[in-house]
């Protein structure tokens, strides 16, 4: 987790509370919690206020983050970093879905982050226009980690929402891979006063389901020439199943010659599997009335098309006088 | 000396005709926002705008916006018309292109091919020079083909419903038949190093998608049996706009017989007369209604029907082509 402060009295003065994740429900991280603020230098004694961490999710679909890198190759030149909103909905239970983005802009300064609040506003009554089911559920930002800047965004965009999430897509892949994360805020308050935003991490959920329907293989290259219709997709689907069923076979070879001690999950899961091809009697029956019905119906457009040229031969280039 | 300097504007009037268009190339952003809104939508019909640039002859769609449902009509153009601006104005402050280059639609099995398309078509083709129509079947891509096409009228087509002349002789003379209305292009599909970056990464690693799931389903009854109503319906159509012509012939034929009788009944007259010595009667008369031209019915509609039909009859070529693959599947891992 990272915090960050808000202008504090002294400006030179950043405070950055550095508390490791907490891995289950509230009691044990208050725990942490303490221990690490003892552990500060600072002098306050802090009486931490937690609000209890829920088993918060973000599910983020692949167009939100289509959208994000596009921005991010977009961006004016000056800018290192993209900022924008994250619509949505938020689901019975308690997951938010993140389904569409759309970018700001906005100029970032040393101390200050200037946003085109107006712009936003305009954004998001044309998109829900479109949508209305589509609500403001948070904001996002490329670039690794948290900075200053952000908690006065997140403070801005919770007055818009209670409880937004940030979202953090890191493009320039800092540590050698892509980390998309999710964050939440509470606030920590000494009595009156307001101390510091803390973010917390919150599990994501990238649901690749839409993106696999398109094709990974569309999306994945930088130019694909031409989209597969539908027998070539057949084709390569059943080469996949057919390597699966190679793999399984392989497997099988292997623990019955004692090369890989056998696993009884896998073995029960391949049984359930193979058990799962019903046995009916008239398989074969079934089979072959549904190969001719195909057939009568590739018959019957045959014939409808032999029947348009026809009819476009009577009508047009039929003369009467 | 004098000749080979071309003034500037001589240069700019005598611009060469565009190439023509060979590709269209989409990026991978697009096509998910394309399907991401016909498919919130469906199975009501929507629109939206596509974006991009028009380069030699390929034409980029680098971004999309949808434009929302409209009730009723009357109000609501001038704020479909704000709205447009607004998405358009916005856009373009994050730098994305707002040059328009078509727009997009979704259909229900491929029933798209209306008159309203065409009308649409005329209507974008007069401001920008060259527009494009994606059309997305989210009902078709459920069984697990990307069901994307990019259409365009072509031209002949285009100068033919400029004048609204669809008689029988300039269709011939034109050579035109109702395969010539659409043209398809073929689409590419392009990503930029980011994202391929990103997807590259992020990629679940199972052998098997959820793209397989839904080729490999057994059961595309419904699919077919909707298919095969809508050409049903189709075939209704045609057999009415056959009728019609049927109808104009025997009009014209029998117009003819009473042109025919007539004639030989002023001939004989005039024989008559001749023999009394009188002035011959002209031999026509346009003011007698048997003379007057009836007009012929246009052959428009019964060519989109005619377009609707082939294309249902494709789609039920492609589907009983995968239904046989996977009958023959089931039927090869039973025997195992």
């Amino acid at each position: 987790m990272y915090a960050a402060c808000r202008g504090l009295s002294s400006p030179n003065e950043t405070l950055i509370l550095h508390l490791p994740r907490p891995r289950s429900k509230s009691p044990l991280s208050r725990e942490i919690g303490a221990g690490a603020t003892s552990r500060m230098a600072a002098s306050v004694d802090t009486v931490l206020q937690f609000s209890s961490s829920t088993e918060l999710s973000a599910r983020v679909q692949p167009l939100v983050i289509f959208n994000i890198c596009d921005c991010y190759v977009r961006r004016p030149d000056q800018a290192e970093r993209v900022i924008g909103t994250l619509l949505g909905s938020i689901l019975p239970d308690g997951t938010v879905d993140i389904r569409n983005s759309y970018a700001i802009p906005h100029n970032e300064f040393s101390d200050q982050v200037a946003l085109d609040i107006e712009y936003h506003h305009n954004m998001l009554l044309s998109h829900q226009k479109v949508n209305p089911k589509e609500v403001i559920v948070g904001w996002y930002s490329t670039g690794f980690g948290v900075s200053g800047g952000s908690a006065l965004i997140h403070e801005f965009y919770s007055r818009e929402v209670t409880n937004p999430v940030h979202l953090t897509v890191d493009t320039g892949f800092n540590n050698g891979h892509a980390s998309i994360k999710a964050y939440v805020s509470t606030n920590l308050s000494l009595g009156d006063r307001p101390l510091a935003t803390q973010f917390q991490e919150i599990h994501v959920d990238l649901r690749m389901v839409e993106a696999e329907r398109v094709g990974l293989d569309i999306l994945k290259k930088q130019t694909v020439d031409k989209l597969p219709n539908d027998l070539d997709g057949m084709e390569a689907t059943m080469q996949r199943l057919l390597s699966l069923v190679d793999s399984v076979y392989e497997y099988v070879d292997n623990v019955v010659e004692g090369r890989i001690p056998a696993d009884n999950n896998i073995g029960r899961f391949i049984a359930d599997s193979v058990a799962s091809i019903p046995k009916l009697s008239d398989l074969d029956k079934l089979v072959n009335d549904s190969i001719q019905d195909h057939l009568l119906m590739l018959y019957l457009s045959s014939i409808t098309r032999t029947q348009l040229s026809l009819a476009e031969k009577l009508n047009t280039a039929a003369q009467i006088l | 000396m004098v000749a080979a300097v071309r003034s500037f504007l001589q240069v700019a009037s005598t611009e060469e005709a565009a190439p023509p268009l060979r590709v269209v190339q989409i990026e991978g952003l697009a096509v998910l926002k394309i399907i991401k809104h016909c498919k919130e939508f469906s199975p009501a019909l929507v629109t939206g705008q596509l974006l991009g640039l028009d380069v030699g002859s390929v034409l980029e769609v680098t971004n999309c916006f949808p434009y929302p449902i409209r009730e009723a009509d009357d109000e609501i153009e001038a704020e479909g018309a704000d709205y447009q601006l607004e998405m358009m104005r916005c856009l373009r402050e994050v730098n994305v292109d707002n040059n328009t280059v078509g727009w997009y639609q979704s259909t229900l099995l491929g029933s798209y091919q209306r008159v309203e398309l065409i009308e649409t078509f005329m209507n974008y083709q007069e401001n920008i020079r060259r527009s494009v129509c994606i059309i997305y079947d989210p009902s078709r891509s459920n069984q697990g083909v990307l069901a994307l096409k990019a259409l365009k009228l072509s031209d002949s087509f285009m100068d033919l419903y400029r004048n609204n002349n669809f008689t029988g002789e300039k269709l011939r003379e034109k050579n035109l038949s109702w395969v010539d209305i659409f043209e398809e292009i073929p689409i590419k599909v392009s990503n930029s190093a980011l994202i391929s970056a990103f997807m590259t990464e992020l990629e679940a690693d199972s052998p098997v998608t959820q793209c397989d799931y839904d080729r490999l389903q057994l059961s595309s009854g419904p699919f077919v049996e909707r298919n095969m109503e809508f050409l049903i319906e189709c075939m209704d159509d045609l057999f009415v706009e056959q009728q019609k012509f049927q109808y104009h012939y025997r009009n014209l034929s029998r117009q003819q017989a009473q042109q025919q009788a007539w004639l030989q009944k002023r001939r004989t007259e005039n024989m008559a007369r001749k023999a009394a010595g009188e002035e011959p009667l002209p031999e026509e008369d346009p003011s007698n209604p048997i003379f007057k031209p009836i007009p012929e019915p246009s052959r428009l509609e019964s060519f989109l029907v005619t377009n609707q039909i082939a294309n249902y009859c494709n789609q039920i070529n492609g589907v009983s082509g995968q239904s046989f693959s996977r009958l023959y599947l089931m039927k090869a891992l039973h025997e195992d």
